[in-house]
């Protein structure tokens, strides 16, 4: 069941009972998100299905086709910071054709999956979280429930789906754009011809480079399913609590695809 | 048919329901009224396991819904209708897709014969034809509120719940309302349990009032004889609300 009592705790003796009960409730919530999204994984075998495919091509719709214009704003400057930072650097020691190599590794590697799901986190997910966070808040999960619909099957695992497919795509096209991008300011202003430099760009990055990168979004993907759908179902006290909830979800979503972007990177490149 | 076994619920420190018992009877109209607060709404949320009792226990029919799960419950909750308070549709369906939403989810109906049969209960609570492709933000509370109706309805439910149907209603949409509610129940046997602070509606329509105080169930009696309670705190609620005592109210069997 989503829809929960609302609970009530005496107020705590002392900071360390303060800090022990923040602790477990900080458990129970992450505890909370990983059976819901379990379950939403579980839930992905019906993603075919006549109740569900109308929501499911909806969210791929959100998530994929319209994001696509702040990727592109976005990726695109990236690649030309990156490549004009870097090149006039390597400039002073005549070594600017290989901007190419650093923009394409660095977006592959880590800017890519990061820049995107940054976006996607605080443009989806956080429209998720407020969405979800208002239907709990005018009863309509609690509604849901008694019509025996299930608010995971109906609502997490659409946007769980379309997070999964679309987050890697956007993530390439975040490299491509982002390439592209590095290229141009490499023609334009470090006198890189733009040949040198998808040659330079291809010699040094390597396949798995792409292939952690893409296994990066799927695991921001979880993430921002997992912290996005459970703050918004636990959205308590009104239109602040749903603010609350927005905020809430960015912030959590940027800290755990930070700290799980590093664990990824360790565990593949040390 | 619906059974409150010594039921007691505290949120914290606050007691909210304190040892109720009562029944309602198949295809009956039964109304708890009372002050903001009180316990109603929390009452009829037991009903369904939207919150469980911390003493006592709920019985809907044979199936405890206080200690059911998983498909237990799903099965007991498909037997209740539930009216929100603020009619809880989908914001982003129309009303047609509102309507027909359990049907969608539970049925194997091809999406012509839901929306019929949606457009049949549209009809049946008194909405016109040109609302059904409308969102809810697009209708007035009164017309939300029929059409949340309508899709409590349309999956036949042998009990109804109304939390507060007519709350922020004019009069004459109130007693549309009211109207619906003793329609339904006089043509279909569904049992109806409508929470209320309106004496107005509860007693126009229903076969038994309930009234709690304080978490207390101080008052149930048909509506002749509800009137006439003694109790201070009945007393009270009719008199700020300027019930006529002397007026002629219908007895149990009349208003079903």
């Amino acid at each position: 069941m989503i829809t929960r009592e609302p609970e009530y705790f005496p107020p705590p003796a002392n900071w360390f009972g303060l800090l022990g009960r923040r602790t477990l409730l900080t458990c129970r919530h992450v505890g909370r998100a990983l059976i819901m999204v379990g379950e939403a994984f579980l839930m992905l075998r019906f993603v075919g299905s006549k109740r569900n495919r109308h929501e499911v091509l909806f969210q791929l719709f959100v998530t994929g086709i319209k994001s696509l214009g702040v990727i592109t704003v976005v990726a695109l400057f990236t690649g030309m910071i990156l490549a004009l930072q870097t090149g006039l650097e390597l400039r002073r020691f005549g070594q600017e054709v290989n901007i190419g190599t650093a923009v394409t590794v660095s977006l592959t590697r880590e800017m890519g999956p990061f820049m995107t799901a940054m976006i996607i986190a605080a443009s989806v997910g956080s429209a998720i979280a407020a969405q979800l966070g208002t239907m709990t808040v005018s009863e309509e999960i609690a509604a849901l429930e008694l019509m025996s619909i299930n608010p995971v099957r109906y609502l997490v695992m659409p946007r769980l789906f379309a997070l999964l497919i679309m987050l890697p795509i956007l993530t390439v096209y975040t490299n491509i754009i982002g390439v592209v991008g590095g290229g141009i300011v490499g023609q334009t202003q470090l006198g890189v011809s733009l040949r040198a430099y998808f040659d330079n760009a291809l010699m040094y990055a390597a396949n798995k480079d792409l292939y952690v990168g893409l296994f990066k979004a799927v695991i921001f993907g979880v993430i921002i399913t997992a912290v996005a759908c459970h703050q918004g179902f636990s959205t308590r006290d009104g239109a602040v609590g749903v603010g609350q909830a927005t905020r809430r979800t960015v912030v959590i979503s940027f800290l755990t695809m930070l700290v799980m972007g590093y664990m990824v990177t360790r565990v593949f490149y040390e | 048919m619906i059974r409150f076994d010594s039921v007691s619920k505290a949120f914290g420190p606050k007691r909210v329901l304190d040892n109720i018992s009562f029944e309602v009877p198949r295809g009956e109209v039964f109304a708890i009224v009372g002050s903001s607060g009180t316990g109603k709404s929390v009452t009829l949320k037991h009903m369904v396991r939207l919150l469980t009792p911390d003493q006592g226990a709920v019985w809907i029919g044979d199936d405890e819904v206080s200690a059911a799960r998983g498909q237990h419950l799903e099965r007991i909750r498909q037997r209740f209708g539930f009216l929100f308070q603020s009619g809880a549709l989908m914001q982003w369906l129309n009303i047609g897709d509102n309507i027909g939403l359990p049907l969608r989810q539970h049925t194997k109906l091809s999406l012509a014969e839901v929306d019929q049969r949606a457009r049949r209960m549209l009809k049946l609570v008194h909405l016109d034809e040109e609302v059904f492709l409308k969102h809810p933000s697009d209708l007035s509370g009164g017309m939300q509120k029929r059409a949340a109706l309508a899709r409590a309805m349309i999956t036949e439910p042998e009990i109804i719940l109304y939390d507060e149907p007519t709350s922020g209603l004019d009069p004459v949409t109130s007693r549309t309302i009211d109207r619906l509610i003793l329609d339904l129940s006089q043509n279909t046997g569904i049992t109806s349990v409508v929470v209320t602070h309106d004496m107005h509606s509860a007693l126009g329509i229903a076969g038994r009032i309930a009234m709690l105080s304080g978490g207390r169930l101080i008052e149930l009696a048909p509506p002749a004889d509800f009137i006439q309670s003694q109790q201070s705190e009945v007393q009270a609620f009719l008199d700020a609300q300027h019930i006529d005592r002397a007026g002629k109210w219908p007895p149990a069997k009349e208003s079903q």
